[in-house]
């Protein structure tokens, strides 16, 4: 295998919120293969500026896939081809030469385009602000070990807990439901007895925020899951529902 | 600073500071301190405006506590939320000395190891406070819900770390910063909506406001508008974290910067130590011209890994085919006592060492091996699976490679800073009222930090200390209402607007990735691993000459009314260049090595760092000193608990 590939990318540009965006084309030549999907954009970036134009906005921070700041949609999937990897893991050498990409931000409703592939993901903050903690001020705390926790529950709540919020699961759906980030957080606190006394409270709130901030309901799509760069299971969306139907009866 | 290779005598000191630390015995002083100190009565604290810039470990449990206590918190980071802050990426775990598997550790212990980590180069008071704070930590992020390793009986479990002889570092798998951050996090989220924290996110601060000589505002750019903001209140504490990407390779987040943090060095916060940079023994090597950033792999690893080269240098095997007995696994011969478990700056030194050798591996010669197979043989793949599984996919992700099938190749990378700003034992900068938290300040890991002591400091600095030393500022403190309309706030806007606007105007031809690059370059050839008054002197002479470039060929697309990565690069950039020569000078003085700095002339026979404790056992603070060289302000380091000896891991 050649050590360089050569695509053509179709990127989506958009100056700001209120601008119409479309497609711009761009020829990339002389990519490593063994560099990653974001440093590929930087070189085209580099380019872009040599030749005085605007290069291409996109958000990237840790670049090793924990942060969560990265990601947009290529050839339809939110980050890309492989499975439980974010843009920045990505690396060239799982693309072919002359391959044409289309890469466009994470639509939905919620998520306003900020520029180019860049959105506004704060409306998950607000559904962590509806309860997605618990009721502990500094200083309350007993001692670590007072609180016993059989070692599969730890496991599964770590699970849980790996999300990184970086809104995949949301544009990948359909519906633009937040049901797997939603449950993620509740599904974590659940299985812990730290989290165990405020969940009815909880899961009513941070349900009703995540209507409000206008994500549509999840109808088992498991597109999430799918394009989930941690892996997290809709099983945390069963037991959501779970915990929000023993609040009603 | 100008840019002329500094003479022996614009350096020598011209006062000595004095950390304020109380007096009494080092093991119940932060006690006896705290029930000392004034407090702010309850009713009295929501007249308080706290301005917390960065939402990391330090800035997070800073902003969220402060806020249970009632202050009225404004909460600021560059990132889009505050989950994301660079804490996330630590992999392995937060050290504590709670002696959970009665393996003889304690307070003592504790503050010993690093101590003696940080090559006596700390403010023995701070750590000991850490040490002491640590086991209140674990009490407090269990509480949140994180979800810290447990045993089959349900009680927390723990893993060694380097440069100790216990286990105490507790971890959730290989993303214990993450479930740390976000225990963080979400107590801040709770404070947001109980309208007691303000958040603002996409901000970066670019000046700190002084009025009547008190931290009492900050100047930021909203990054997603452009627009400049002023924001007041009645202290500022500075949480920004570290500065590794004056590197430009680093395991630093793409967005680290030191912008904040020098900003208030140029209004008067000395910068202390800041040459001690650590270099992280373990990361994926690099792999050409257009890497973007190094990928740590978890110091974790080196329980069970084994760091090996071939013993012959022209031995061209692959590693499947190199018998053990072929084999140097040279971290086990050089130190016995402690193995593949020494401390960080040994690590990265015996590797480096291996590498000038000849013996590094194909094809920069720039790695060797971290080796799990005997590992494998002994507990298992699941075992090993189920302790580093995420590392590994982490590792096989990056390169293509599996570490179940081959060794891992690792070389050592630019990792954590322990300079920082200077602050006395109440954290507070030689601003008054500008509180300095986490990496960004200088105080606890003395010349090299130990591992898992990082997430530890953070926490211990926001969730404990600053809740209190901050209290007493205020109960002590005449403030004036302040307005950010007065003279000092528009000033101060207008001269970041100008800053901005220049590095507009300047349309050369250089992006700032190139510039920073070439920074980078000169820093790790010149002022890495291992210096000599020669690197460093030829450092002073380059990097004002990249300086000049950076000012007369800058080119940045775009406008500032707009988000602009560009130019928000260039910014952290311009400050960066003149960091880094600030590093080179502080390790230009500094004629002894000490943890993480190693100047090649002053070394042991068996090439082991060789400190001067009769000149140097002092933390080097550098005031700012405009179109000068900057001043020499030192703190004695005068050890009355702990005997500073030669560290020994043989």
């Amino acid at each position: 295998m050649s050590e360089v590939i050569s695509l053509n990318l179709q990127v989506w540009k958009q100056s700001s919120e209120d601008e119409a965006g479309s497609f711009e084309f761009y020829s990339v030549k002389d990519i490593s293969i063994h560099i990653s999907f974001l440093e590929m954009l930087d070189v085209v970036n580099e380019n872009l500026q040599k030749e005085g134009k605007e290069p291409i906005a996109f958000d990237s921070d840790c670049r090793e896939g924990i942060c969560g700041t990265c990601g947009f949609v290529i050839d339809g999937v939110a980050h890309g081809p492989m499975a439980k990897t974010t843009v920045c893991q990505l690396h060239m050498r799982h693309f072919e030469n002359g391959q044409t990409l289309v890469i466009e931000p994470f639509r939905a409703t919620p998520f306003k385009i900020v520029k180019d592939l860049v959105v506004d993901r704060s409306s998950f903050d607000s559904i962590i602000q509806a309860g997605g903690y618990v009721t502990v001020s500094t200083g309350n705390a007993p001692d670590a070990n007072n609180i016993l926790i059989a070692k599969e529950n730890a496991e599964d709540a770590f699970d849980s807990a790996a999300c990184i919020g970086c809104g995949a699961c949301v544009a990948s759906c359909p519906n633009a439901s937040a049901a797997l980030f939603t449950s993620a957080k509740i599904s974590h606190l659940s299985q812990l007895p730290q989290g165990k006394i405020e969940e009815d409270e909880r899961v009513k709130s941070m349900v009703a925020t995540m209507d409000d901030e206008g994500f549509g309901a999840c109808s088992n799509h498991a597109e999430c899951e799918a394009v989930c760069p941690k892996g997290i299971s809709i099983s945390n969306i069963a037991l959501m529902r779970r915990n929000l139907i023993k609040t009603i009866l | 600073m100008s840019g002329a290779i500094p003479e022996k005598e614009y350096v020598e000191s011209v006062s000595k500071l004095d950390g304020r630390v109380p007096s009494g015995d080092i093991e119940d002083k932060w006690d006896k301190y705290k029930s000392s100190m004034k407090i702010v009565n309850p009713a009295n604290k929501r007249k308080f405006n706290i301005i917390v810039v960065g939402t990391g470990l330090a800035g997070g449990s800073a902003a969220a506590t402060l806020a249970e206590l009632g202050y009225n918190v404004k909460s600021f980071c560059i990132q889009d939320t505050p989950r994301r802050a660079h804490s996330i990426a630590a992999q392995g775990g937060i050290n504590a000395a709670k002696n959970y598997q009665n393996d003889g550790d304690s307070v003592h212990r504790l503050f010993i190891d690093t101590i003696k980590g940080g090559d006596y180069r700390a403010r023995e008071d701070n750590v000991h406070r850490l040490a002491q704070i640590s086991t209140q930590i674990i009490d407090q992020c269990v509480a949140q819900g994180v979800p810290f390793a447990r045993d089959y009986g349900g009680l927390l479990t723990n893993r060694s770390f380097g440069g100790s002889q216990v286990s105490r570092t507790f971890y959730a798998r290989g993303q214990t910063g993450q479930q740390l951050l976000l225990g963080a996090y979400s107590a801040m989220m709770r404070q947001v909506a109980k309208q007691q924290i303000e958040m603002f996110p996409n901000r970066e601060m670019l000046d700190v406001v002084t009025v009547d000589d008190k931290a009492r505002g900050i100047v930021v750019r909203n990054l997603k508008t452009g627009e400049l903001e002023t924001h007041s209140g009645d202290a500022v504490l500075l949480c920004t974290g570290g500065f590794g990407n004056v590197y430009f390779l680093s395991t630093n987040g793409k967005g680290s910067n030191v912008t904040a943090a020098w900003r208030c060095h140029k209004k008067g916060a000395f910068m202390a130590n800041p040459c001690f940079a650590q270099i992280h023994p373990t990361c994926i090597p690099t792999s050409g011209e257009y890497q973007s950033k190094l990928t740590l792999m978890s110091e974790s690893l080196r329980n069970d890994g084994r760091v090996w080269v071939p013993k012959n240098k022209d031995d061209k095997r692959s590693a499947a085919d190199i018998p053990e007995s072929d084999r140097d696994n040279f971290l086990e011969r050089m130190y016995p006592a402690y193995g593949n478990l020494v401390p960080r700056d040994v690590g990265s030194r015996a590797i480096k060492k291996m590498c000038d050798e000849g013996k590094g591996l194909d094809p920069s010669g720039r790695a060797v091996y971290l080796d799990f197979g005997s590992a494998i043989e002994r507990l298992g793949k699941k075992n090993i699976a189920d302790k580093y599984g995420n590392l590994f996919d982490m590792y096989e992700t990056i390169t293509g490679d599996s570490p179940y099938s081959q060794p891992m190749k690792i070389y050592p990378a630019i990792h954590y800073i322990m300079g920082g700003l200077w602050v006395d034992y109440d954290l507070m900068s030689t601003i008054p009222g500008l509180f300095v938290l986490g990496e960004a300040n200088f105080s606890d890991h003395g010349a090299n930090r130990l591992g898992a002591s990082a997430l530890m400091q953070g926490l211990a600095d926001g969730y404990f200390v600053i809740p209190n030393t901050l209290g007493n500022y205020l109960a002590n403190t005449k403030l004036d209402s302040v307005s950010t309309s007065s003279e000092e706030f528009t000033s101060a806007k207008n001269e970041s607007k100008e800053k901005t606007d220049n590095l507009l105007k300047i349309k050369g031809s250089s992006t700032a990735l190139e510039i920073h690059r070439e920074l980078g370059g000169v820093m790790w050839d010149l002022v890495g691993m291992a210096r000599t008054k020669e690197s460093l002197e030829e450092a002073l002479d380059k990097i004002p000459k990249i300086k000049d470039k950076f000012w007369n060929d800058l080119y940045v697309p775009g406008d500032a009314n707009t988000l602009n990565k560009n130019l928000e690069h260039a910014g952290r950039l311009a400050d960066f260049l003149e960091l880094g020569e600030l590093m080179a000078l502080d390790a230009l003085n500094r004629e002894e090595s000490c943890g993480a700095h190693f100047r090649e002339e002053y070394q042991t026979e068996e090439g082991e760092p060789l400190r001067n404790d009769e000149k140097y056992a002092y933390v080097s603070a550098w005031e700012y000193n405009e179109n000068n060289i900057p001043v020499l302000h030192k703190e004695n380091l005068d050890y009355k608990f702990v005997k500073m000896t030669q560290r020994n891991y043989k």
